[in-house]
């Protein structure tokens, strides 16, 4: 009798092995979703106008999104066309510029385009700490100054029209 | 031309390899001679076909040919003609077409050194190798086709990751592949006993030597990629339980078992289901782990590019072969004759003992590893499962395992004396925990298991000498020609235990009784670690064939005397881009030195961040597998284990 | 072409200096630079494939090991930094899986197995005892077959 014992044990592992497949181990939720945004204050991209707060995003009455991104980081190429037509479509982005320096930061803009409402320089990364960032680019989708969802990674083709515009658009009613 | 006949070459290795799975077998049952003879030629010619598949793949990177995507991906014309070949094997493709070729050749060596075997039994054990093979190029072909051209042809390769250009690395996957592979003779053999529903001694000396020599390459394999990981990641770290670790190591846990337990099945025919059971499971976690490599259930830095749809594909070949050989076991097990009784204290038990604790150690790694993809999958909940918990439990089961492993070998087969026993041992005990506290109280404290752990290996050490010292019955006259004609198998086995000692001792100076330090330095500035005072010298703008580097120069002293120049160097490589630290070890007997370069502090470049580590008795820890891998090729090569094979000269010894 | 974004990903996540650290120096205190290793030790490097914060060169780790030596100079006890950490990435960025709830099987999973093996190996060797229909010996033949093995019993 338990001489079947290694058989079954094996079925189980294999069993978990085969769910293991469909997900992704290095897709980490965030644990800030419904929790309030955490307070910050950031500078302007060195030379330029604006910078903005916690407070800043508290006070949107509609949805806002955050975007932390560089110009270091080849997949937010690949995504900047889709914050384009995020605010083409009339959505706010907040962006952060992750550890940039300030005349890359503004030639990326300059060159190919500025999706952002407003703009700040997070230089140390200790706000996007705050935020549980642990690479870039990530999005964080709020409202009334509650984080609804984290994005991590670029918003690309694949996701954008099928996963993050629907979340938008929920988390805006 | 050259890759489409490698390519042709595996299809033909495929169909030779489904006829020796099949027609012999069928054969086996219904007695047909002229159906078993088919085995051996299929094996040769199974070999002979992958081999020039696998020499084809070796070909297009020797010469670049970047119309192959497979080369286009993992190679470049930049990098040193070593690591082009072994960027063969270093990519995902290329290191299954390596396991088919491994997996051929020991099918054509058990082909070849079986010819004396019942004819039945050889078949069947042919066969089941064949099956496996099998699976490996149906893998190939279908999903992983290492000669898949390229066009339009691209004119440089995307290089290498410039962590494994290093010759460490180059030599890690074969040595542990021919670990891993290797463990499927022993499960032909395990499989093919429970189709002939018989095992008794002659089939234990048979296995002996394949587990013995899978086991030896396995732990050269797995000390090979600690010793690059120590040198190479620049921190001194050289076990950090990673997944693609853990999975090299179960496979050895579950080995190691395997040779202990084979003992007994020899010895006294006895354990044979178990033997057989853990036989099955060796080669199992082998295979798990080529799984877990491949599929990206678990994030790993050895992760190859991950793809669930292989990773379906493995994983119904984990299904059909562990599933259907356990399968095979809970039915056919029964038909194994029990054998031999035993007391509850013997050598028997020991070995039981031991199985037991290596075979739970297997167990919880594998809990361990897996458990972050179980909780993800019922829960949700993204958990990491990291050092701090296999250090615990992992330590908590060697504590007994090595208490045992000095009890053992002076234990008596099928009844032993208790009293006599520990009465004979006491004094080799009380030195070591007499040693282990005289040094707890010398280093002035400190963690309390640095002193356990050093205890134990002492008594793995000195108990081992002493059951030698016995044998040999040292101190009486003509102690030598008694040491002299040891069988080697005894020998093999006292060099393994001492050796064994020896590492937990050197990984008890290294974990416990390093330090380091972490400072800006500039020109002429000087810093004493570990009884050594190191200084500063200049840095120095290099380059190699593809990356330019920072090498700084460091004089080392001590007590005044000079001692090295030691140059560590921060490097760039260009393709791809990535930045590496090739450490500085100066290595003595009692401890390394280590000096790591980082960035400048300033723009004038005159300071510098230095990181500079002494791990006392690292070395112990390599020289210790060294001594166990010598034990057991020296194990390998006893004259007993021939009595099964071949006999080249009709008489022995 | 998946594979081509993964890998477009892990390098963007991942792009980061892979040498020592310049503005991180240890604490003066060996005190409080040992309880920050201690602490270091058991943080995972987010960016890293299982390392940890003291292991790794990312530029991430580096942040993290800064602020970890913060805190503690700051007067935050172990429990307060690592919690500081588990509230902006949760529980998986502890290597050290907490011991709690589900996870607790997996701590006792080592003592656990032990038993459930020892009582596997006490199960079939008490069902082996009685060895068919073999008469059991009289003391005497006892006596005389414990002295014949032992004689011959080889080591």
């Amino acid at each position: 009798m338990n001489k079947f014992i290694p058989l079954a044990i094996f079925c189980a592992i294999a069993i978990a092995l085969y769910v293991g497949l469909s997900l992704n181990p290095s897709n980490i939720p965030s644990v800030l979703i419904n929790d309030p945004v955490p307070e910050f204050a950031l500078p302007a991209v060195g030379g330029e106008e604006g910078g903005f707060s916690s407070a800043d995003l508290a006070a949107e009455d509609g949805v806002v999104l955050v975007n932390f991104f560089a110009s270091w980081c080849m997949p937010c190429y690949v995504e900047h066309p889709f914050l384009m037509e995020l605010k083409k479509r009339g959505y706010k982005i907040y962006g952060v510029a992750y550890k940039d320096k300030s005349w890359d930061t503004n030639g990326f803009i300059k060159e190919r385009g500025n999706p952002y409402y407003k703009l700040a320089a997070d230089n140390k990364g200790r706000v996007a700490i705050d935020f549980g960032v642990y690479g870039v680019p990530e999005t964080y989708v709020i409202k009334n100054g509650i984080i609804r969802y984290k994005h991590a990674g670029p918003i690309q083709e694949m996701d954008f029209e099928d996963k993050v515009i629907p979340i938008i658009e929920s988390v805006d009613k | 031309m050259i890759v489409e006949a490698g390519h042709f070459a595996l299809i033909l290795a495929c169909f030779l390899a489904i006829i020796q799975g099949t027609l012999p077998l069928y054969g086996a049952m219904r007695n047909r001679g002229r159906l078993m003879a088919l085995s051996a030629p299929a094996a040769y010619g199974q070999f002979f076909f992958v081999s020039i598949s696998f020499g084809a793949l070796i070909y297009a990177f020797i010469v670049s040919d970047f119309s192959v995507a497979n080369v286009a991906r993992n190679s470049h014309t930049l990098k040193p003609m070593l690591y082009k070949i072994a960027a063969a094997w270093g990519n995902h493709e290329g290191s299954i077409l390596f396991w088919a070729f491994i997996l051929s050749f020991y099918g054509a060596a058990v082909a070849y050194f079986g010819r004396k075997l019942p004819r039945t039994f050889y078949v069947r054990v042919l066969g089941i190798q064949a099956l496996v093979g099998v699976g490996f190029y149906l893998f190939l072909l279908l999903t992983s086709n290492p000669f898949e051209r390229l066009f339009p042809l691209p004119m440089e390769g995307n290089g290498l990751n410039p962590l494994l250009q290093d010759p460490g690395l180059a030599f890690h996957p074969p040595l542990l592949y021919m670990g891993y592979v290797g463990l499927s003779v022993t499960f032909s053999f395990a499989v093919g006993a429970l189709i002939e529903g018989r095992v008794d001694a002659a089939w234990a000396r048979w296995v002996r030597p394949w587990t013995l020599l899978a086991w030896c390459f396995l732990t050269s394999g797995i000390t090979l990629g600690s010793w690059w990981a120590y040198y190479e990641l620049g921190w001194g770290g050289w076990w950090f339980w990673d997944p693609v670790e853990n999975a090299s190591f179960m496979p050895w846990l579950v080995a190691t078992g395997l040779l202990h337990s084979a003992i007994v099945v020899e010895k006294r025919d006895t354990l044979k289901a178990w033997t057989i059971l853990l036989a099955i499971i060796a080669f199992s976690f082998s295979l798990l782990g080529t799984f877990i490599v491949r599929s990206g259930v678990l994030t790993s830095v050895h992760a190859f590019a991950t793809d669930p749809e292989r990773g379906v594909f493995i994983l119904l070949f984990l299904f059909i072969v562990i599933g259907g050989s356990l399968l095979l076991f809970a039915l056919r097990a029964d038909k194994l004759q029990p054998g031999g009784l035993f007391a509850p204290i013997s050598r028997e038990s020991m070995l039981v003992v031991n199985n037991l604790l290596l075979s739970v150690a297997a167990l919880v790694v594998l809990f361990g590893t897996l458990y972050p993809l179980l909780r993800d999958a019922l829960t949700g909940d993204k958990i990491t499962v990291g050092p701090p918990f296999f250090n615990l439990a992992f330590g908590f089961l060697m504590i007994p395992l090595l208490l045992v492993m000095g009890l053992g070998p002076s234990t008596n087969w099928k009844r032993a004396d208790l009293i006599g026993l520990t009465s004979r041992l006491k004094f080799v005990f009380a030195a070591a925990v007499v040693a282990s506290l005289a040094h707890f109280y010398i280093a002035g404290g400190g963690d309390m298991m640095a002193a356990v752990w050093l205890g134990l290996g002492l008594w793995v050490f000195l108990s081992t000498f002493y059951e030698w010292a016995e044998r040999v019955k040292l101190f009486k006259s003509d102690a030598m020609k008694r040491i002299l004609r040891q069988p080697r198998a005894s020998v093999g086995m006292s060099l393994g235990h001492l050796g064994m000692g020896i590492v937990v001792i050197g990984m008890a100076g290294s974990a416990f009784w390093g330090t380091e330090d972490q400072s800006i330095m500039t020109y002429g500035d000087s810093q004493e670690i570990g009884g050594y005072e190191v200084r500063f010298n200049s840095t120095d703008g290099v380059s190699g064939p593809n990356y330019s580097a920072v090498r700084a120069s460091f004089d080392v002293r001590k007590n005044g005397r000079e001692i090295t120049t030691l140059e560590p160097e921060a490097r760039t490589y260009f393709a791809p881009p990535m930045p590496t630290t090739e450490a500085a070890i100066y290595s003595t007997f009692m401890g390394d030195l280590f000096v790591v370069i980082g960035e400048a502090n300033n723009k004038a470049y005159d300071q510098w961040a230095v990181r500079l580590y002494y791990k006392p008795l690292q070395i112990w820890l390599w020289g210790g597998v060294a001594i166990m891998v010598i034990g057991g090729l020296i194990s390998l090569s006893d004259r007993r284990f021939r009595l099964g094979a071949v006999t080249r000269r009709q008489k022995d010894e | 072409m998946r594979g081509l974004i993964s890998l477009l990903i892990f390098i963007g996540l991942s792009f980061s200096a892979y040498a020592i650290g310049v503005d991180e120096m240890p604490l003066k205190d060996p005190a409080q630079e040992a309880r920050a290793q201690g602490i270091m030790k058991q943080l995972r490097c987010l960016v890293c494939q299982n390392e940890s914060i003291v292991d790794s060169g990312a530029d991430l780790a580096k942040d993290l090991r800064i602020i970890v030596r913060e805190r503690i100079t700051q007067g935050d006890t172990d429990e307060q930094v690592l919690a500081f950490m588990t509230s902006r990435y949760g529980d998986w960025v502890l290597l050290k899986p907490p011991f709690e709830g589900a996870t607790i099987i997996l701590w006792f999973s080592p003592i656990l197995l032990l038993l459930i093996g020892f009582y596997i190996i006490y199960r079939n060797y008490s069902k082996r005892k009685p060895l068919g229909e073999v008469a059991p010996l009289t003391p005497e033949e006892e006596r005389r077959l414990n002295s014949l093995l032992n004689e011959g019993a080889e080591k």
